[in-house]
């Protein structure tokens, strides 16, 4: 253990950390995207809302989110620390410096790339997690056809102290059983949220330097860890640069492009 | 091939000492052959500063044939000139157009101060080596051929990697003034022969907290190292060199 913990405190142990940190969150990335995808369902966010009820009272789930939120803490502290100590073995920069073609800039600039990142992750959770956990998130109460399973047009806004997630079922005046969920209505505050311009672009912004940072990082974390293989190199950069560093971040900026065209 | 001498301006970094502020010199090269090395066309500037009586241009240099890495210099942006895969002692004038600007340059490295001019002290190299880079037993002269078995294409992968002539083109080259592709060439030649295997956990560990000791940067994979190697050592060396650090430190 000893031995373990001295390992991390050398470069290649600092980078093993960024490289474990780094695939941490990329794994996070996959389900966080794949989770909203929610928000383009066409039932006045129902789904997405429960959604955000087992996310945040399913226990695994609420723990798995405080590693997420030290990983992040980790792997920003730790990738100062290395841009420091890689600034200090080039104190003195060249005059005529001119890279190699083969060297792709967003290598070079991943601290950069990062730092966006961070600003982008602060921003994203003020207006959201801090807003569901802490803010004033308005209650809604949605009414859903039990037969058909459609949801009966817009749910209605609740006040009151202490009211919780829940459900029940309810017969209406013509016969029918309807399901009635009581949900904290975190879609009415993402559609409000992305009505301002200012916002989309931070997030669009945001999504750039993601691609970025994932079509460099997501194989150099393999390279790190000492995986380099003729055959899977080369699969491993295919899903960083086409899954990381394409797809998911268009799914991604999709999202506040869809609230803001009102789609 | 032109065969048209050449009139070129270097902007030389000239140093006196570790210790003191160096500047850009402006030097003409006048009629310079484009047959001349790189280092030819020094020796030319150099003669005329010494029959006028200044202090010549102090550059590393020895083999003048690729093959000792001593000539270290950072030319026009690149670690040893424009060229792929050549130190600057082979590198041709041909390379350069008649009236060109040339900027040369030390290597650039913490680890790596300039003791006058260009020449830099690259004695962390020595030093990393002197950490583990060696079998510790005399392993006595050439045994029988096949007497011990080593696969075809581990022997080619060693050989690759044994080309590695300690120049620092991989430093000078990187963001990071990392040395971890000359590391993990060093490494890897004796990782994949037999004679090497028996001290390969102590090896790598010595070698790269040496290399830490030495104040090198970290890696981050920009691959700038194999870009600029004369050697075309290959980052696939710096994934073994990972692989085998945390084989060492895990199983330790
Ligand atoms: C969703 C967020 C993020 C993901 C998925 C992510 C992922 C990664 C991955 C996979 C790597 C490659 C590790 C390696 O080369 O071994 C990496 C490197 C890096 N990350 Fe992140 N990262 C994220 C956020 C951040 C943030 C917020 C910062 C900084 C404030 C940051 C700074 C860096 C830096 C500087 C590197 C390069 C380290 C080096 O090679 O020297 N990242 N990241
Ligand atoms: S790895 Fe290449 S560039 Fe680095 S010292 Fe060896 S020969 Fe020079
Ligand atoms: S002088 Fe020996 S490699 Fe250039």
């Amino acid at each position: 253990m000893g031995s373990m913990l001295k390992m991390l405190n050398s470069s290649i142990g600092q980078k093993v950390i960024m490289s474990l940190t780094g695939l941490f969150l990329c794994s996070f990335l996959l389900v966080h995207v794949s989770g909203n995808l929610q928000l383009f369902k066409d039932d006045h966010g129902l789904a997405f809302n429960q959604y955000t009820v087992f996310m945040t009272t399913f226990t695994p789930i609420k723990i798995v989110s405080y590693l997420l939120y030290a990983t992040i803490l980790i792997h920003a502290i730790n990738s100062l620390l290395l841009t420091m100590a890689n600034r200090k073995a080039r104190a003195v920069g060249y005059q005529s410096r001119k890279d190699p073609r083969s060297s792709s800039w967003a290598s070079k600039n991943m601290g950069i790339l990062g730092t966006i990142l961070l600003i982008f992750l602060i921003t994203h959770m003020a207006n959201f997690w801090y807003q569901y956990k802490f803010g004033d998130t308005p209650w809604a109460e949605y009414s859903v056809d039990l037969n058909s399973g459609m949801v009966l047009g817009e749910p209605i806004v609740i006040e009151g102290e202490d009211l919780h997630p829940h459900e029940y079922v309810r017969t209406d005046a013509s016969g029918n059983e309807v399901n009635v969920v009581v949900v904290k209505n975190l879609y009415a505050v993402v559609k409000e949220a992305f009505t301002q311009p200012l916002l989309v672009v931070l997030y669009l912004i945001g999504m750039i330097a993601l691609a970025y940072h994932m079509v460099h990082g997501f194989q150099s974390s393999f390279q790190t860890l000492g995986i380099r293989h003729n055959t899977y190199t080369p699969l491993i950069r295919g899903i960083g640069i086409w899954l990381f560093g394409i797809i998911i971040p268009l799914l991604f900026a999709a999202m506040p492009v869809y609230f803001f065209l009102q789609l | 091939m032109s065969s048209e001498n050449m009139n070129l301006t270097l902007k030389v970094w000239r140093q006196r000492n570790g210790q003191s502020q160096g500047s850009f010199e402006t030097y003409q090269a006048k009629s310079v052959s484009p047959d001349m090395s790189f280092l030819e066309m020094m020796d030319v500037v150099n003669e005329d500063l010494i029959k006028g009586g200044k202090d010549p241009i102090a550059f590393d240099h020895d083999c003048r044939e690729g093959i000792c890495g001593t000539c270290s210099m950072y030319i026009n942006g690149r670690a040893h000139g424009p060229v792929k895969g050549v130190t600057a002692c082979q590198l041709h004038m041909r390379s350069f157009i008649d009236g060109e600007t040339i900027t040369i340059e030390p290597w650039r490295a913490t680890a790596f101060p300039v003791l006058k001019d260009l020449i830099v002290d690259r004695s962390a190299f020595d030093r990393i080596q002197q950490a583990g880079g060696f079998v510790s037993v005399n392993t006595g002269s050439v045994p029988d051929a096949n007497a011990i078995p080593v696969a075809k294409a581990c022997a080619d992968e060693a050989f690759n990697s044994a080309a590695c002539i300690g120049c620092g083109a991989c430093v000078a080259a990187c963001k990071n003034s990392s040395a971890m592709l000359f590391v993990s060439a060093k490494v890897s030649q004796y990782a994949m022969l037999p004679q090497g295997d028996v001290e390969r956990k102590d090896r790598v560990i010595k070698m790269v907290s040496q290399m830490d000791e030495e104040g090198f940067g970290t890696c981050t994979n920009t691959e700038a190292c194999e870009a600029e190697c004369p050697k075309g050592i290959s980052v696939t060396n710096i994934a073994r060199l990972n692989r085998e650090y945390l084989r060492a430190k895990l199983t330790e």
